[in-house]
């Protein structure tokens, strides 16, 4: 037998329970039209979830691009500092960030697929709700017991069939989220443990060197500027100075 | 023929278009049993377009059952062998 018929035969093993319950078949389109709604219920919730987890993605990635360019940003300040060693260290870390977004962005693909076809699953569900609803009442009325026997349970199987699509779709998107979720946790942790170089820590180990040398570099600057300013002020106010009681305090010259 | 995929919906296909279905699903049977997970897709991708191609989409409130039924269009093979397994898949 081939996939497709065995694929069948599941779609009917799944709701086969539902068409169990009821004895009398006018019975099961009340039955199956509570079940329609409830299922309508079911695959908005889950359009919800998959829109969570999107989101969440949307969050790591944005959070790992800005780490990205400030990586970038730190690699040229290096740089301009004449410290190669800490370019390179920068750059090699947006290097390693760079699989990671990836990966964040193939899972975002994948949840914005699942997310597309609930959302279809839910307005399928919610135009065979609007149609059931007046149909499973003229069928009430029209039918025979003995006609009702075969045309509702038509009916009724064909919106079960239906039913369990959509139930597979909801579990589909259900497991994938699932096993998202961990590795979005493990990122969320990658991310607070700073192994990322966490944004949300103002002062990571390269940006502290980056400051050092630049504070070494401003007081540099700052004492050639004294220099200089000593140097051409000096012959005429310091000169004297020198016989000042000052130098008896014992400190040295500078 | 009315031939359900998984996850988009129900076409009606003309018993003329069965051959070349049958022909497809072959290829999608010999995949799985072979666990070839590139040759599962393509023949999951070949075997969709021609449900789509050769059926007419029916409305959502068709309410009729299918007689056959295609996975989900971007199913994995490890997904629809495990599918597979579920009560009502047995081979027969």
């Amino acid at each position: 037998m081939g996939v497709m018929k065995r694929m069948s035969g599941i779609l009917q093993a799944k709701t086969n329970k539902l068409l169990d319950k009821a004895e009398d078949p006018r019975e099961s389109l009340d039955l199956s039209y509570q079940k329609l709604l409830e299922n309508l219920q079911k695959v908005r919730r889950s359009v919800a979830d998959v829109t969570t987890a999107k989101k969440r993605i949307e969050l790591q990635a944005t959070q790992l691009q800005a780490q990205a360019d400030k990586l970038q940003q730190q690699a040229k300040d290096a740089l301009s500092q004449d410290r190669e060693d800490l370019a390179r260290e920068a750059l090699a870390r947006r290097a390693a960030l760079a699989p990671q977004l990836a990966d964040l962005q193939t899972q975002h693909q994948q949840v914005a697929d699942q997310e597309q076809k609930l959302i279809v699953t839910a307005q399928n569900l919610q135009t065979q709700v609007d149609a059931f609803r007046t149909k499973k009442e003229t069928m009430k009325a029209t039918y025979t017991a003995a006609e009702a026997q075969t045309k509702i349970g038509e009916a009724v199987s064909g919106i079960s069939e239906s039913m369990g699509d959509a139930g597979m779709s909801v579990q589909r998107a259900q497991d994938k989220i699932d096993s998202m979720q961990a590795r979005a946790g493990a990122m969320d942790e990658l991310l607070a443990s700073g192994a990322l170089t966490d944004l949300t820590n103002p002062v990571d180990d390269i940006q502290a060197q980056l400051d050092q040398v630049s504070a070494s570099s401003t007081v540099d600057n700052d004492l050639a500027a004294l220099k200089a300013e000593i140097g051409a002020g000096a012959p005429a106010q310091l000169g004297p100075a020198e016989t000042t009681p000052a130098k008896e305090s014992g400190e040295a010259p500078a | 023929m009315i031939v359900r995929i998984l996850g988009e919906g129900q076409f009606d296909v003309p018993d003329a278009g069965r051959a070349a279905l049958d022909e497809l699903e072959h290829a999608l049977n010999t995949a799985v049993d072979g666990q070839d997970e590139a040759a599962f897709a393509s023949a999951l991708g070949a075997l969709i377009d021609a449900v789509r191609k050769a059926g007419s989409a029916l409305p959502p409130d068709a309410f009729t059952s299918s007689d056959l039924v295609v996975p989900f269009s971007d199913a994995t093979l490890a997904e629809t062998k495990a599918l597979l397994e579920e009560p009502g898949g047995e081979r027969v």
